[in-house]
């Protein structure tokens, strides 16, 4: 079996292959050479390059591997060429096994606005298509749509007519360059719907499950982030029908094996309503839930149903709740800026990987183990936690705890939002829908579960800790007592990065115990009980806390407790002169390519004039001239891969407009 | 292998009192201290302070390892003087890079920091230390150059200071010049004679001849930069190696010239793993009885000092004034002398210089725990031979080649001083306790024997004596011996290297230890034992 995707969809697939004794065939990009499904791999194949299309998205290099490797079946995951009706005929043509839907399913499915005609013929509810010509106020706001592909992309909310013909070109820009298919379409937007959708597995023996619905209603920027299953709305008559549209949406394609039906609902004068939205001809990100309700291996099914197997004639019962939460390396406080850098370590206490966790407990699904680089070019997903427990509260209050025990170092995420999102009132009652984040105040949402009395006292853990380090590597002396002095004049001194604000923290280790130490820790009592290089345990207020302590190359300090995760940034002791940034400096402020320079070193510039632009997660950013000067220094070409803080340019400031900044 | 087990009873009477007192002395000490550390004082802390500079310690410890232990030598140095407690410098022994270095530097918040005739003992006793254990030196340098209404006591002694730098150059012992601020004149050969030389921009001044003097000579008009800034001798002299932008910088340059300095410690490396002591260092307080004429039994000391409180005692059924033994201190094997009933007689002085050479034989370094009265006086004795005995200790310590280290804990007197190795033995280190006395003998001993002295000679004159003035003189003597036997009083005198609380006892030898072992460890040879 070739898996042609990456992360953790691909080491999915291969849990359910071991399961049933087939041999895995990795590919990869250049950039995931170290990733963990190449190393679980029995075998891999590099796929030159970076970009999804030089890589996972080239469907003749995939065949190529497959042949290669001596494959004679290919798992597409989800997203790449997962719902790619071409790419599944070429698999089948090249007298390989296709694990999905037959091309002709995929390729009636893939066209959304064919799609929609489809489902109307068979008495599926749809929302009218609206003629993006022919829009008028009364249709607003309205939702333009990429016809080919999913996950959010080339899609746009417009409410304002004037709005309209820039969303739509817009839209279009982004599917041709995401999907090769610039069609777009439009349909009435419901402000805040409900994401339902049904699970189908259908054999080629004509028996198609609905399995059960998941509920995915809570996404950021059309993107999901929150799934679960059964969903709360979702009572015996709605399920019922929603089953049966489903079990009808299949039929009316002669689909087989798992896919998904997506429904929009609404409330309406007293009942739900419900509209198709697309099927989704493949398996998606959030299967497991329904696996964990219904114990069903839905992999191993796609696998048995392309070797003909059949379905029993009834699905199996569902049982308990489950919720899955999509850990992202993004900051949900910045406009959900994609985040890069290493991810040093990812640890989720009691949970077990790709494999259900029965009645009670947590699963992990990741792509990554800890110590790989996440990059610009892929899915900022780093995994995802699930939790299943007898009652949806419960898994949710379980996932919530786990969540905020997880130790994840290296890269800013969404953890801390998923965190207060599960133990949000109205998450608990059940009330999520599609405008969770706009109804609910994203700004708080968003803040750290740490508050600023946490991360100072994380800070003195961090610097307890480093000094404990700093005693275990001293060359010589080590055991003497931490910093003794025969006639002791100042305290030690340690400050720490955390974001925009340095904490500086002072201590002294006098014969009976911690001294000189800041304002603010004295005045909470703070006492240490222990202090080791990678564990403290204080004292404060008279309530015994424990933190314990990670540290990684370029001085990043990770604090985790009960009280909640902070990174830290250790500030040198001392500045190396040549590494401070030139003033007037332009840095990089999220990772991303170089698309475009306009300017060239020795080049007059006027204050605010564009210098150059990056594109990150398809989106351009414009870096201007802070200021008028002359450019001094230019240090990327188009192309050129940036990470936070890069130095792109240097403009020399005139005088009089120069700044002290 | 013998554990040693403690009888001090921590609940009585006489340990709460002796712990009281010793508490009130330690108070009285860190009152001391903290003289030298506030330097010349707010007005002159302040002003340096503005001028974005770093106090002499803030350097010390930006310049060491982070939570690294630093060992500061001679901060009582002029106390009961006339110059500040301190002596206008700091000196210590720091860790940079992983690297024990000895560490000097001027406090330019006292008199500018100039030198007066302490500040000079203090640094030869810096120099040394550095010299006979194979110390790296780091010179912190902001110096206003003599103190000059002193100069009479400094200007020809002083030469040694740039003897002494390129004499440890000659030896492989590097030797690092750090300049803040003026090191003009006279001061401009520290950096002139050091190894490695960094400069910080626009504060380092280093000059034979400052603008006047130039004027005056030979009629140049020249500013202070052209004559000897940083700049300059970065650029044009090639004085400087590196040029700092800031302090902060030439501390960070300093720190990586260690860095690179290759350096591999000669002496034999500590037992990786070893066990503090069983017994609480904290009982130290209690041990030492107010009256030094009532003896302790120092087994009660070397349990809270050594490695696991083990301790094999060597003729532990012979001379039992003075106790021997072979013991661990954070790792490094060590010999023991420590007196026990102040006394040292024939068979003690004996068993000393047996066990010494013993010592030797194997290069083990010694440490001698003072509490002695001297040796033991009378017809008796002397006719048994006790100077003969004596000599044989004092014989056997002055030749030992091991390393010594030496701590005062309660009486040094007398030759009894000399054979436990005092400072004119030259202890690798010399510590003492707050309760140490130190003197020729007792002060009201020292009295009484004036007062017979006089009365015999009144006797043979045939004139009455004068009791009242007899016992005037008594009180007086005993006052000023009392006072000049006082651990200050000789800690200014650079007479030790430094007086310390008795709980830090282990943790100062395990540092002086550690500093031994950056020269080889060896001892005397050319001679088998002598049975004694």
């Amino acid at each position: 079996m070739l898996v042609a995707n990456r992360g953790e969809i691909a080491r999915r697939v291969f849990r359910s292959c071991r399961a049933l004794g087939l041999s895995t065939v990795a590919v990869h990009s250049d950039a995931d050479a170290d990733l963990p499904h190449v190393r679980e791999a029995d075998a891999a194949i590099r796929l030159p390059g970076n970009t999804p299309a030089e890589t996972y998205l080239r469907p003749e290099l995939i065949i190529e591997a497959a042949r290669a490797a001596g494959a004679d079946a290919v798992h597409p995951g989800y997203g790449f060429l997962a719902e790619n009706a071409e790419f599944a005929r070429a698999v089948v043509d090249a007298g390989l096994t296709w694990i999905g839907p037959s091309p002709e399913a995929i390729a009636a499915m893939g066209s959304k606005v064919r799609a929609k005609r489809l489902m109307a013929e068979a008495d599926v509810p749809v929302l009218p298509e609206l003629d993006p010509a022919s829009v008028t106020a009364d249709d607003l706001p309205v939702l333009v749509k990429a016809s080919a592909g999913g996950g959010g992309r080339g899609m746009r909310v417009v409410s304002d007519l004037s709005a309209l013909p820039d969303a739509i070109a817009a839209a279009q820009a982004e599917a041709g360059s995401a999907f090769g298919d610039s069609t777009v379409f439009c349909e009435h937007y419901l402000t805040s719907g409900r994401h339902i959708e049904v699970q189908i597995l259908a054999d080629r023996h004509g028996t198609v499950w609905a399995v059960g619905e998941r509920e995915c209603s809570i996404q950021r920027r059309h993107q999901k982030v929150v799934e679960e299953a059964p969903s709360p709305l979702v009572d015996a008559v709605l399920r019922a029908e929603l089953f049966e549209a489903a079990r009808a949406a299949a039929k009316a394609i002669g689909y087989v094996g798992a896919g998904t039906v997506e429904f929009l609902a609404a409330e309406r004068d007293g009942r739900v309503e419900f509209f198709f939205l697309e099927m989704n001809t493949r398996l998606q990100v959030e299967h497991p839930v329904t696996e964990a309700t219904t114990g069903l291996d839905l992999v191993a099914w796609q696998l048995r149903i392309a070797r003909g197997e059949r379905l029993p004639a009834e699905p199996p019962a569902t049982r308990g709740h489950a919720i899955e939460v999509r850990l992202y390396a993004e900051d949900p406080a910045k406009d959900w800026q994609p985040q890069s850098g290493t991810l040093h370590r990812l640890s989720v206490p009691d949970a077990v990987e790709f494999t259900n966790p029965g009645e009670a407990g947590l699963r992990l699904d990741s792509g990554f183990a800890g110590g790989e680089r996440i990059g610009v070019h892929y899915d900022p997903m780093i995994a995802k936690l699930v939790a299943v427990a007898p009652t949806r509260h419960e898994a949710a209050t379980r996932l919530a705890g786990a969540l905020a025990r997880a130790q994840i170092h290296g890269v800013t995420t969404n953890r801390d939002l998923l965190v207060r999102v599960l133990r949000h009132p109205a998450f608990l009652a059940g009330e999520t829908d599609t405008a969770f984040f706009t109804k609910h105040d994203l700004a708080t949402l968003a803040t750290p579960l740490a508050g600023p009395e946490v991360r100072d006292l994380s800070a003195l853990a961090a610097a307890l800790a480093d000094a404990a380090e700093n005693r275990r590597a001293a060359r010589v002396l080590g055991r003497l007592p931490s910093g003794w002095r025969t006639v002791p004049s100042q305290p030690q001194r340690k400050v720490y990065t955390d974001g925009e604000r340095d904490i500086e923290v002072t201590y002294r280790w006098g014969r009976h115990g911690l001294t000189d130490l800041p304002e603010w820790a004295a005045g909470r009592g703070v006492e240490a009980v222990s202090a080791e290089p990678h564990r403290v345990v204080l004292i404060v207020d008279g309530v015994r806390r424990t933190f314990s302590v990670a540290r990684y190359p370029d001085g990043l300090v990770c604090v985790d407790s009960p009280l909640g995760s902070v990174s830290l940034r250790r500030r040198p002791r001392f500045a190396e002169p040549e590494h401070a940034a030139p003033h007037g400096s332009l840095l990089a402020p999220m990772p991303g390519s170089v698309l475009r320079v306009a300017v060239a070193v020795g080049e007059r510039v006027k204050a605010g004039q564009p210098l150059l632009w990056l594109e990150a997660m398809k989106m351009e950013h414009q870096i201007s001239a802070p200021g008028d000067g002359v450019v001094t220094e230019l240090h990327v070409a188009p192309g050129e891969q940036v990470d936070v803080g890069t130095t792109l340019a240097v403009v020399q400031e005139d005088e009089q407009g120069g700044t002290d900044a | 292998m013998t554990v040693l087990t403690t009888r001090v009873d921590t609940r009585s009477d006489e340990f709460a009192a002796n712990r009281d007192a010793m508490l009130a002395k330690l108070d009285e000490l860190a009152a001391e201290h903290a003289k030298a550390v506030a330097g010349g004082g707010e007005k002159y802390v302040e002003r340096h302070r503005k001028r974005g500079k770093l106090l002499a310690r803030e350097r010390i410890e930006l310049l060491v390892d982070e939570d690294s232990p630093f060992l500061e030598l001679s901060p009582l140095a002029a106390w009961g003087t006339d110059f500040a407690v301190g002596a206008s410098i700091v000196t210590g022994i720091g860790v940079v890079e992983g690297v024990e270095c000895m560490i000097i530097a001027s406090d330019p918040t006292v008199k500018g920091g100039t030198s007066n005739p302490y500040t000079l003992r203090k640094s030869f006793r810096a120099a040394d230390i550095a010299a006979q254990n194979n110390l790296p030196t780091i010179n912190l340098v902001e110096s206003g150059g003599a103190d000059l209404p002193t100069q009479k006591d400094i200007f020809i002694p002083g030469g040694r200071i740039f003897r002494d730098l390129t004499r440890a150059s000659a030896e492989r012992r590097p030797t690092v010049a750090l300049v803040f601020g003026n090191s003009t004149a006279g001061g401009a050969y520290l950096p002139g004679m050091s190894d490695y030389v960094v400069m910080v921009k626009e504060r380092a001044k280093v000059f034979l001849g400052g603008p006047p003097l130039v004027k005056m000579a030979t009629g140049e008009e020249a500013d202070d930069e052209s004559l000897g800034g940083a700049d300059m001798h970065a650029r044009q002299s090639g004085l400087a190696d590196y040029l700092a932008v800031d302090e902060q910088d030439a501390i960070r340059l300093g720190r990586r010239i260690i860095a690179r300095l290759n350096w591999r410690k000669q002496g034999p490396a500590p037992k990786p793993d070893y066990a503090e002591p069983l017994a609480d260092p904290e009982d130290l307080l209690g041990i030492v009885p107010t009256d030094l004429k009532v003896p302790f039994d120092p087994r009660e000391v070397i349990a809270r000092v050594v490695d696991g409180s083990e301790f094999d005692e060597f003729k532990p059924l012979y001379g039992t004034s003075l106790v021997t033994g072979w013991a661990d201190v954070h790792g490094y094997p060590v010999g023991i002398l420590a007196n026990a009933q102040g006394v040292l007689f024939s068979e003690e002085s004996q068993k000393a210089a047996q066990f010494i050479q013993l010592a030797n034989q194997t290069d083990t370094p010694l440490i001698f725990l003072h509490n002695t009265t001297g040796y033991m006086v009378g017809s008796k004795y002397e006719q048994g031979g006790i100077i003969k005995h004596g000599a044989q200790m004092i014989n056997a310590v002055s030749n030992s080649k091991v390393p010594h280290i030496s701590i005062l804990m309660g009486a040094s007197y007398g030759a009894g001083h000399y054979g436990m190795c005092g400072r004119a033995y030259d202890p690798r280190f010399l510590f003492a306790w707050p309760s140490a006395k130190s003197a020729v003998m007792g002060a009201q001993q020292l009295a009484g024997v004036l007062s017979l002295v006089a009365r015999a000679a009144a006797e043979s004159r045939g004139t009455p004596y004068d009791e009242d003035q007899d016992a005037a003189m008594r009180a007086m003597v005993e006052q000023q011996i009392e006072a000049e036997s006082m651990p200050m009083f000789l800690s200014g005198l650079l007479y030790d290297d430094g007086i310390i609380d008795p709980r830090d006892t282990r943790t100062v030898l395990g540092m002086c230890l550690s500093v031994i072992h950056n020269a080889p460890v060896k001892g005397a040879d050319g001679f088998g034992v002598f049975r004694m």
